[in-house]
C-alpha cells in the first residue's frame, strides 16, 4: 500500500531540486510529444534547448535574442514574486505590461518629432506609472469592497488587450503611412529609442533594469523590513498584524511593485525590440512571468535562472516552427507542462510517499 | 468492585522521539467515574486516543466486557458504545444544533425526528438546547452540550470527556457534574480527564494518574489532598511564585466606557468596558472562552482600533495607534494563540524576535534589519527566560508550547514595557514553564509595569492578581481586590450559570 506521509519540515533538497527536476521531465514529455507528431525527438529537443545558444549556424542570431526575451520575463516575475510571498496574487501582470508600453509610447508620440535627453526618461516614468495604474483598480477594489483581485487582475487582462487595439488603429496610429494599423516605429525616432547598449548583446536599457530590479528584490526580501513584512504576511497573517503590518497598504504596496515592473517591461519592448504599437504587440510575457516566478522558487536569483531558460524556450519555439515545422503552440506546451510538473513534484516538498505492507488486522 | 468494563493492558504508544504511552494498564468498571489526571504531555490525550480508535497501539491489549477490543476507526468504538467529548468542539458556527448533531451520526434520522430526540435527551439529562438554534450563537457552555447530547443519543457505555471544564463558569461545572452523576447512577461509565485537582476530588471515585507517558499511580482521589495529587502529577514539590509587596502607583492605562464591535462574526463585541490599571498593579480578568477576551486583547494592543481617547496610556489617548505606536509608548501585548498571532510559525526565533521588537528595540535602522543584533536579542531572550532550544535559528513551531510560550512572553517583557496585556499565558503549558512564566510577569510589575492577565485558569489569576474583573457577553464588571474573593463570587462576575440553574430544578 502507498501512503502519504506529512513532512514535518518541507524537504530543502526537495524545494532546490524540484525546478531542475521539472526541466529534465518537460523534455522528456515534450520529446514523447515530438515523436508523436512525427518528428526526431532529439533534433527536436536539442534545437530548442541547445541550439539557440551552440549552434554555429543561428547562434550569433538568436543569442542577443536570449537576453532580449528574458528581460522582461525577469523584469515582471520579480515584482509578482514579491505579491505571491504574500498571498497576494497579481495574474493579470499582461495587462499592466500593455499599459506600460501604451503609456510610454503615448509620450514619445506625443513629442514626435522633437529630439531631447529628458524624452526616454519621461518614458521610462510613464511606462512604469502606466502598470501601476492598471495594478491599482484590483487593489482599490480589494481594499475597498474586498474583491478578489485574481479575477479582477486577470479580466483587466482582456480590457487593457482592447485599449491596446483602439489605439493601434485609432490615436497612435501612423498618420504617414495611410490604411495600416499600428503606430510610428519607435526604433525610427531616435530621442524614444531603446537601441542595443552594445552591439549585438541584446543588452537594451530593459535589461539593465531588470538586473537592478532584481538587486532592489534580493535586498529587500533579505533585508529590509518590508520584505519581513511580505512573509509574516504570507506565513501568519495574523502575526503580521500584531506585527503592525497594514494588510491592506500591503497590497497596495504588492500590487504596486508589480504593476509597475510590468509596465516598465511594456515600455522597454515597445520602444525597443518591438518597435511599435500593434495589435499584436502583447505576446504573453506577463503570463510566461508568472511560470518564471514559481520555477524561480519566487527566489530573485532563481527568477533569473527561470527568466533565461523561459527565454530559451521562446527562442527554441521559433527556431523550431523555422527548421522543423514545428507548431507555433508547441512552445506554449512546453511552458505549461514546466509549471504542471513543478506543482506535481512539489507535492514532495511537504509530502513524503512510503510504501508500507498491509499489516492492518 | 463493579463489573469491569474497559480493561487496559500494557498500552504502549511511541512517536518518533517521544514514548506517548508506555505499558500503561488499569480498569474502568461498569458506571465509575474515573479521572485521567496529568500534565499536558504526560500521554492522556494519546491514551484516549487508542481508545477512541484513533490511534492503534504499537503494543499492548484492551478488553471492553471481557472481549477484545480493537477500534482501527471512531465509528467502530461507537459502535461499541465508546463516545467522546473533545475539548476543542468540531461544531459548524452556521449551521443549527441538529444539523450539527446529525453530521456526527452514522445514520441521522429525519431532522425532525432527531430534533425531538434532542429535546428529550436534553431534557432528561438537565442540559438545556434548542435544536432549532445556530450554533455560531451559541456560548461556549451551550456547545459543549450540542457535544455532549450528540454522545448521549448513541446510548454510550462509556464517555470520554477531555478538559471539559475550562469552558465553564464554576456554576455551569456544577451542573455538568450533576449530569455525569445522573448518567453514572445509569450504569454509564465516565474517563474525565483533566489536571484540576478538586474537581476530580468533588466528582470522580478513582483516579489513574499519567507522568511521562507511565503510569505513577492508581488511587482514590477523595482519599488524597489537592498537594498529593499534584506532587504525583508533576514528580516535584512545588513552590508558589513570590510577591513582593507595593504601593498603589499612578494610573498607566485607562480605559473609558469603551464599545467596540469585533472583527469577527461570530465574535463578541465589547459593551462599555472600563477599567485602570496602576503601576505595579497585576489585574486579572477572568471569563469563559469567547466572552470577550480575544477582542480586548486586540483592542488593547491596538490591533482592533478604538476611538482614539477611550483608551489612555500614561495620559496620552492612544485609541487609534495601531500596534507599532503603542510599542513605543510602552504597551506591549502577547496574544493567547502562540503560533500563528505571537509568533510566525515558520520562521527562525530570530525571525520571531524581530516581529514585535523592531521599533523598540532599535532592530531596523531605515528599515534595514540588523540580523546580527537581532539574533542576540533573541539570544538574550533565550538565555533569560530558559528556553529549551538548540539555538535562535530554530523554527517557531519546532519548540513545545511551554517553550514558545516563554519565548514569546520573554520578547515582550525585555521590551520594558510600563503595560503589559496577555491572554491565557499559561494555557497548555507545563506546570514548571507556567511558573517561570508567573513569576517573570510578577517580577515586571514589582519593576512598577501595570500587568493585565487575562485568563480562564481561575487558580492562575487568584494567585497572581491584586484586583479582579470578569468579562460576561463583552461586558467588563467593576474591579475588585481579587484578596478575599471566593471561587463562588468569582463565578457569579462571570456570569454565574445563566438559564441554566433552571433546567436542573425543574427536573428535581
Amino acid at each position: 500500500m502507498i501512503r502519504l506521509e506529512k513532512r514535518k519540515e518541507p524537504s530543502k533538497f526537495w524545494r532546490i531540486a524540484n525546478p531542475f527536476l521539472a526541466v529534465v521531465l518537460t523534455m522528456l514529455a515534450g520529446a514523447v510529444m515530438f515523436a508523436m507528431l512525427g518528428k526526431d525527438p532529439v533534433v527536436a529537443i536539442r534545437l530548442i534547448f541547445f541550439d539557440p545558444i551552440f549552434s554555429d549556424t543561428f547562434g550569433s542570431y538568436s543569442r542577443p535574442q536570449l537576453l532580449i526575451k528574458s528581460a522582461p520575463l525577469i523584469l515582471i516575475a520579480v515584482g509578482l514574486a514579491v505579491g505571491f510571498k504574500a498571498n497576494i496574487w497579481n495574474i493579470g501582470a499582461e495587462g499592466q505590461y500593455i499599459m506600460g508600453a501604451l503609456f510610454g509610447a503615448g509620450v514619445a508620440l506625443a513629442f514626435f518629432p522633437a529630439p531631447g535627453w529628458y524624452i526616454f526618461p519621461l518614458m521610462v516614468l510613464a511606462g512604469a506609472f502606466g502598470g501601476f495604474l492598471w495594478a491599482m483598480i484590483p487593489a482599490i477594489l480589494k481594499t475597498r469592497f474586498n474583491t478578489n483581485e485574481i479575477l479582477v487582475s486577470l479580466l483587466l487582462v482582456y480590457v487593457a488587450e482592447k485599449i491596446l487595439a483602439a489605439m493601434a488603429l485609432g490615436v497612435m496610429r501612423n498618420p504617414d503611412i495611410a490604411g495600416f494599423p499600428g503606430s510610428r516605429d519607435l526604433r525610427r525616432y531616435e530621442a524614444a529609442h531603446n537601441a542595443e547598449l552594445f552591439a549585438n548583446t541584446g543588452i537594451h536599457w530593459g535589461v539593465v533594469a531588470a538586473l537592478i530590479a532584481v538587486i532592489f528584490a534580493y535586498v529587500m526580501m533579505t533585508r529590509h523590513m518590508l520584505g519581513f513584512h511580505v512573509q509574516l504576511a504570507g506565513q501568519a497573517p495574523r502575526a503580521a498584524r500584531f506585527a503592525g503590518v497594514s494588510p491592506a497598504r500591503l497590497v497596495v504596496i504588492c500590487l504596486g511593485i508589480s504593476g509597475a515592473l510590468a509596465g516598465l517591461a511594456g515600455m522597454f519592448e515597445v520602444s525597443g525590440p518591438g518597435g511599435q504599437v500593434r495589435i499584436e504587440f502583447a505576446t504573453g510575457y506577463g503570463f510566461t512571468a508568472i511560470i518564471v516566478a514559481f520555477l524561480g522558487r519566487l527566489n530573485p536569483i532563481g527568477i533569473v535562472l527561470a527568466g533565461l531558460l523561459l527565454g530559451l524556450t521562446y527562442i527554441g519555439g521559433e527556431l523550431g516552427q523555422m527548421i522543423l515545422q514545428l507548431p507555433g503552440a508547441a512552445i506554449q506546451v512546453f511552458q505549461g507542462m514546466l509549471l504542471f510538473f513543478l506543482l506535481a513534484l512539489d507535492f514532495q516538498t511537504n509530502y513524503r510517499l512510503r510504501l508500507s505492507k498491509g499489516v492492518r488486522t | 468492585m463493579r463489573a469491569p468494563l474497559l480493561r487496559l493492558d500494557g498500552l504502549t504508544k511511541a512517536y518518533p522521539g517521544v514514548v506517548a504511552n508506555d505499558d500503561v494498564s488499569f480498569e474502568i468498571g461498569e458506571g465509575q467515574m474515573h479521572a485521567l489526571l496529568g500534565e499536558n504531555g504526560a500521554g492522556k490525550s494519546t491514551l484516549v486516543k487508542m481508545i477512541y480508535g484513533l490511534v492503534k497501539p504499537d503494543k499492548g491489549r484492551m478488553h471492553l466486557h471481557g472481549k477484545p477490543f480493537a477500534p482501527a476507526k471512531p465509528s467502530e468504538a461507537r459502535r461499541n458504545g465508546v463516545a467522546m467529548v473533545f475539548q476543542h468542539f468540531s461544531l459548524f458556527d452556521a449551521l443549527d444544533v441538529a444539523e450539527n448533531v446529525a453530521l456526527g451520526m452514522e445514520n441521522p434520522p429525519p431532522l425532525r425526528d432527531l430534533a425531538q430526540r434532542i429535546r428529550d435527551v436534553s431534557e432528561e439529562y438537565g442540559l438545556p438546547l434548542d435544536p432549532a438554534r445556530l450554533v455560531g450563537e451559541l456560548s461556549a457552555g451551550e456547545r459543549q452540550r450540542v457535544e455532549i447530547v450528540r454522545c448521549l443519543l448513541q446510548d454510550p457505555k462509556l464517555l470520554i470527556m477531555d478538559e471539559p471544564t475550562s469552558v465553564l463558569t464554576p456554576q455551569e461545572v456544577d451542573i455538568l457534574f450533576l449530569t455525569l452523576r445522573k448518567l453514572s447512577a445509569e450504569g454509564t461509565a465516565i474517563l474525565y480527564i483533566s489536571h484540576k485537582l478538586e474537581e476530580i476530588r468533588a466528582l470522580c471515585d478513582e483516579a489513574t494518574i499519567l507522568r511521562g507517558g507511565r503510569k505513577v499511580a492508581t488511587c482514590d482521589p477523595r482519599e488524597k489532598s489537592a498537594r498529593e495529587l499534584a506532587e504525583l502529577m508533576v514528580g516535584q514539590v512545588l513552590t508558589p511564585p513570590e510577591r513582593p509587596a507595593k504601593p498603589k502607583g499612578d494610573v498607566v492605562l485607562q480605559v473609558d466606557n469603551l464599545s467596540l464591535a469585533s472583527n469577527n462574526p461570530f465574535g463578541t463585541s465589547l459593551k462599555n468596558v472600563s477599567f485602570t490599571l496602576r503601576k505595579g498593579e497585576v489585574l486579572g480578568i477572568a471569563g469563559v472562552a469567547g466572552n470577550g477576551q480575544d477582542e480586548l486583547l486586540l483592542m488593547l494592543s491596538g490591533e482592533l482600533p478604538a476611538p482614539s481617547v477611550r483608551v489612555q496610556l500614561k495620559g496620552k489617548p492612544v485609541g487609534h495607534l495601531g500596534p507599532n505606536g503603542r510599542r513605543l509608548l510602552g504597551l506591549v501585548a502577547a496574544p493567547e494563540e502562540r503560533l500563528g498571532h505571537a509568533a510566525a510559525p515558520d520562521m527562525s526565533l530570530t525571525a520571531n524576535a524581530l516581529l514585535s521588537a523592531s521599533r523598540r528595540k532599535g532592530l531596523a535602522k531605515h528599515g534595514f534589519i540588523d540580523w546580527r543584533k537581532t539574533e542576540s536579542f533573541a539570544r538574550d531572550i533565550i538565555a533569560r527566560f530558559d528556553v529549551r532550544t538548540p539555538g535562535p535559528h530554530v523554527l517557531a513551531r519546532a519548540l513545545s508550547g511551554g517553550n514558545l510560550q516563554k519565548f514569546v512572553i520573554g520578547r515582550e517583557i525585555e521590551l520594558d514595557p510600563d503595560v503589559i496585556i496577555v491572554n491565557q499565558p499559561t494555557w497548555g503549558v507545563d506546570a514548571a514553564a507556567a511558573a517561570t512564566i508567573r513569576q517573570a510577569l510578577l517580577d515586571l510589575a514589582g519593576k512598577g509595569a501595570g500587568v493585565l492577565v487575562i485568563s480562564q485558569d481561575l487558580d492562575e489569576l487568584l494567585e497572581i492578581s491584586d484586583s479582579f474583573a470578569a468579562l460576561n457577553e463583552g461586558r467588563l464588571t467593576d474591579t475588585r481586590p481579587a484578596k478575599g474573593l471566593s471561587v463562588e463570587d468569582i463565578g457569579l462576575m462571570m456570569g454565574g450559570a445563566g438559564d441554566m440553574h433552571v433546567a436542573h430544578e425543574a427536573s428535581a
